[in-house]
């Protein structure tokens, strides 16, 4: 137990400074690359050595990136922004910005215009997966980033390292989604703050310790006994459940959070890399497999996905953390609400803003819901 | 939450307006216009009577596919535009509110979402309940979303052509057979469901048609170069209908042929359909804000300042081979400055404010797109930095949600810039 305490807390630390991981990488001499939310290829950059750091802004003033984002922009686009123009990124050589929405078609460009010693690697991924030419196309762009990597950091990524480092990420993917599983046997220790520190510290770590850490803490969560929890279980579903503020009134409710579709946390982890001989293809395998509201589909696998995301893990509800400004989420919440509720189950959306003290309204709605449920 | 939306004083525009002036009269080639755009809502109604598959489409999904297989379409950006010009637009901005659309989406889907549960608009024209969605994210990624919510509401299926934003200088070939192998799947696809025979030589025929129309546009906005110009810029709004929507076809070539005839006119007798005295001739950058139309045309008019060039209108004059599927999937990839990368858009501005004769830039900051506005600021600064400090100016407002302008921040804010023109040019004057 001490052991797994130990290790909880160093995934907080991890989770709460990525500036400090970042001088260490630094220090240590390896090469970093950051990348926007919330999929890029960062297994090609993992390949050559280089640390992929993601990007999810901060809670921080906006001042600079208002000369380029209105006040209506996602407010984790405003602060990525506002850290790559006020030098917090400083010491990473390039991002990889994917154009996944229309705020991002136009992030890739303000931050290649407006952050100069900081190179920017767009891409644009298939939108339209059902046909093959799809994932031809999404190869030919992969590859792209794959030559601006080599440009820009001097390094050759080698097909015998990116199936390697594939190997990595998927075993991990099995970890995360392991540990999402266990947690629910112990919620007494994996609270929903320890359980978001646990998604988001992969972020700031190379995927290879992580990994490591993460099959300690989970063979440890395996032997404890299983813990009954008293209070009431929920589902989020969304981009983040930042910041901790948000979670600490969950926490104050005794609610718990059983599973999430969030795309800083789970949705990273729910589908593994194909299997295959070609790296790329592998990767852009993974894009076609996906069940992502940034993705046209016609199908809105994401219905299924959440209530069975509640009925499996015995949840009573769930909360929708919905990204200010962001239009793909809410379109999204226009299918899933009512279906949702048609379940049975009572559907709360609370506004995400990474602004500091924006959460006293949420307080006392998720309380309603908490005395609901 | 939008602060501008929850303001409790907001009211249609024509509830706090004073009692208006007779209108002028219109020219031929706007009742032609009018005319050829109502027909084709008619003709989608009746085509549905008579049993046939109708569809709506994005505004810049490939028209000649459609046309080609003799289906009737319907636009409902265009028709979200027509219902807030005619100030219809807040009953179904509420509706959508009230239904689980937030406030922050674009006002043209929430309208077209009421629209999908209400059905009627009257007086304004109606759409055609549809049979299937063709959907084109070359305008913008919202769109899709936009489309499968209609989609799912009405149960029925969508044709998806993803033109993939350009984030490198041109459309890359990956993109081309990328873009080629969709339209060739949705031609099957849409071919199969509807019960239609695709016929290669016909669809060359629409593409010449369509090129021959796009040639036609092109002319029409090129005599913005004129100075003073024959017409008032503003006008091209009023065209944008026949070229969104029967683009395809012969009698939109009519509707242009005359609108010509109307300007050769003008020019003949030294007039123009500008109302005033031309000072100043600028660019308008974005989406008229359509419930405010004849009031920024009136604040405009005021200062002698003309609309002279747009970009939004061009988005709509394809420039490609007829017959030639790989260079329509180019064209429609590369047309709208909403899929194209900054560089781009700076470089076709300072192209048109050089040929137009462009003394400013007026900039709308459309709270119902942020993919026009979540780069506008560096463009702002870009443009005027490639064309010699040339000044500029923005203001809030909406397509199509009245409650998202404010007609004082409007006038307050063209009156300085009319200064800031004039200060401009008799510097550029003084040399």
């Amino acid at each position: 137990m001490a052991n797994l305490q130990e290790k909880l807390q160093y995934l907080k630390e991890v989770a709460g400074n990525p500036g400090k991981q970042l001088a260490q990488y630094l220090r240590q001499g390896r090469q970093v690359i950051g990348t926007f939310p919330y999929y890029t290829p960062e297994v090609l950059a993992d390949a050559a050595g280089i640390v992929p750091m993601g990007m999810w802004g901060a809670q921080t003033e906006i001042s600079q990136a208002r000369k380029y984002l209105v006040a209506f922009a996602c407010p984790i686009m405003q602060s990525c922004m506002e850290l790559g123009l006020n030098g917090t990124y400083h010491g990473v050589k390039a991002v990889m910005i994917p154009s996944m929405c229309d705020t991002l078609r136009c992030v890739t460009q303000d931050f290649k215009l407006g952050v100069r010693d900081i190179a920017c690697i767009p891409f644009t991924y298939p939108q339209n997966r059902k046909i093959p030419a799809a994932a031809a196309y999404l190869k030919a762009e992969f590859t792209q980033v794959k030559e601006r990597i080599e440009e820009i950091y001097q390094v050759a990524i080698e097909e015998e390292a990116v199936q390697k480092s594939i190997a990595v990420y998927n075993e991990h993917n099995v970890q995360m989604r392991r540990f999402a599983k266990l947690a629910n046997d112990h919620l007494d220790v994996v609270t929903p703050i320890v359980r978001h520190e646990v998604f988001k510290s992969a972020w700031f770590m190379t995927k290879a310790e992580h990994l490591e850490i993460m099959k300690e803490i989970n063979d440890s969560l395996e032997t404890l006994p299983a813990h009954i929890f008293a209070g009431k279980k929920v589902i989020l579903t969304g981009i983040t459940a930042e910041p901790e503020g948000l979670l600490q009134i969950l926490e104050d409710q005794n609610l718990a959070v059983a599973g999430d579709d969030l795309a800083q946390e789970m949705r990273q982890y729910r589908t593994d890399i194909p299997e295959g001989d070609d790296g790329i293809g592998r990767l852009a395998g993974q894009w076609m497999n996906r069940t992502d509201p940034m993705a046209h589909d016609d199908e809105i696998k994401r219905l299924e996905l959440l209530g069975n995301l509640l009925k499996d893990n015995d949840a009573q509800a769930l909360i929708v953390c919905l990204m200010k400004f962001c239009d793909p989420e809410e379109y999204e919440f226009v299918a899933y609400n009512k279906y949702i509720k048609s379940l049975g189950y009572p559907v709360l959306s609370i506004d995400i803003d990474q602004q500091p003290g924006a959460y006293d309204q949420a307080r006392t709605r998720i309380q309603t819901l908490a005395e609901m449920l | 939450m939008n602060e501008q939306n929850m303001n409790p004083a907001a009211v249609q525009p024509d509830q706090a307006a004073a009692p208006a002036k007779p209108k002028r009269p219109k020219s031929k080639s706007q009742l032609m216009a009018g005319a050829l755009l109502d027909k084709a809502y008619n003709d989608t109604m009746e085509a549905r009577a008579r049993g046939e598959k109708i569809g709506w489409a994005t505004s810049l999904f490939p028209q000649e596919i459609a046309e080609t297989l003799g289906l009737h379409i319907v636009y409902p950006e265009n028709h979200g535009a027509a219902i807030a010009a005619k100030k219809l637009a807040a009953p179904f901005l509420e509706y959508a509110e009230a239904h689980d659309c937030n406030n922050d989406l674009c006002s043209y889907a929430k309208i077209d979402i009421a629209y999908a549960d209400i059905f009627d608009c009257s007086p304004a024209s109606n759409m055609a309940k549809p049979d299937f969605l063709l959907i084109g994210n070359n305008g913008c990624n919202e769109i899709t979303k936009w489309f499968e919510v209609i989609g799912r509401k009405l149960e029925i299926p969508t044709f998806m052509i993803d033109f993939t934003y350009n984030h490198m200088p041109y459309v890359t070939d990956s993109r081309v057979q990328y873009i080629k192998a969709q339209i060739e799947q949705v031609i099957e696809a849409l071919s199969a469901f509807t019960g239609t025979t695709w016929d290669p030589d016909r669809f060359a025929e629409i593409m010449r048609v369509s090129t021959e129309n796009r040639n036609l546009w092109e002319q029409v906005a090129d005599y913005l170069e004129l100075q003073p110009s024959p017409l008032s810029g503003f006008d091209l709004f009023n065209y944008m209908g026949p070229m969104v929507f029967t683009r395809g076809r012969r009698e939109t070539g009519d509707v242009m042929r005359q609108l010509i005839a109307e300007i050769e006119e003008h020019i003949k007798n030294g007039t123009s359909t500008f109302p005033a005295k031309e000072e100043f001739r600028v660019f308008w950058e974005g989406i008229a804000c359509w419930p405010y139309l004849s009031h920024n045309l009136k604040t405009l008019k005021k200062y002698g300042i003309n609309v002279c060039a747009t970009a939004y209108a061009r988005a709509w004059s394809l420039d490609y081979t007829p017959g030639d599927i790989e260079s329509l999937a180019r064209a429609y990839a590369f047309t709208s400055s909403n899929n194209i990368l900054l560089e781009e858009s700076v470089r076709r501005r300072k192209e048109w404010n050089t040929k137009f004769h462009i003394d400013g830039t007026i900039y709308h900051v459309n709270r119902a797109c942020k993919v026009m506005v979540c780069q506008q600021q560096e463009l702002m600064r870009q443009v005027s930095e490639a064309c010699s400090g040339l000044p500029y100016m923005s203001f809030d407002g909406d397509q199509a949600d009245f409650r998202n302008f404010s007609e004082a921040q409007f006038e307050t804010r063209i009156e300085a810039f009319a200064e800031l023109m004039r200060k401009h040019k008799e510097e550029r004057r003084n040399g």
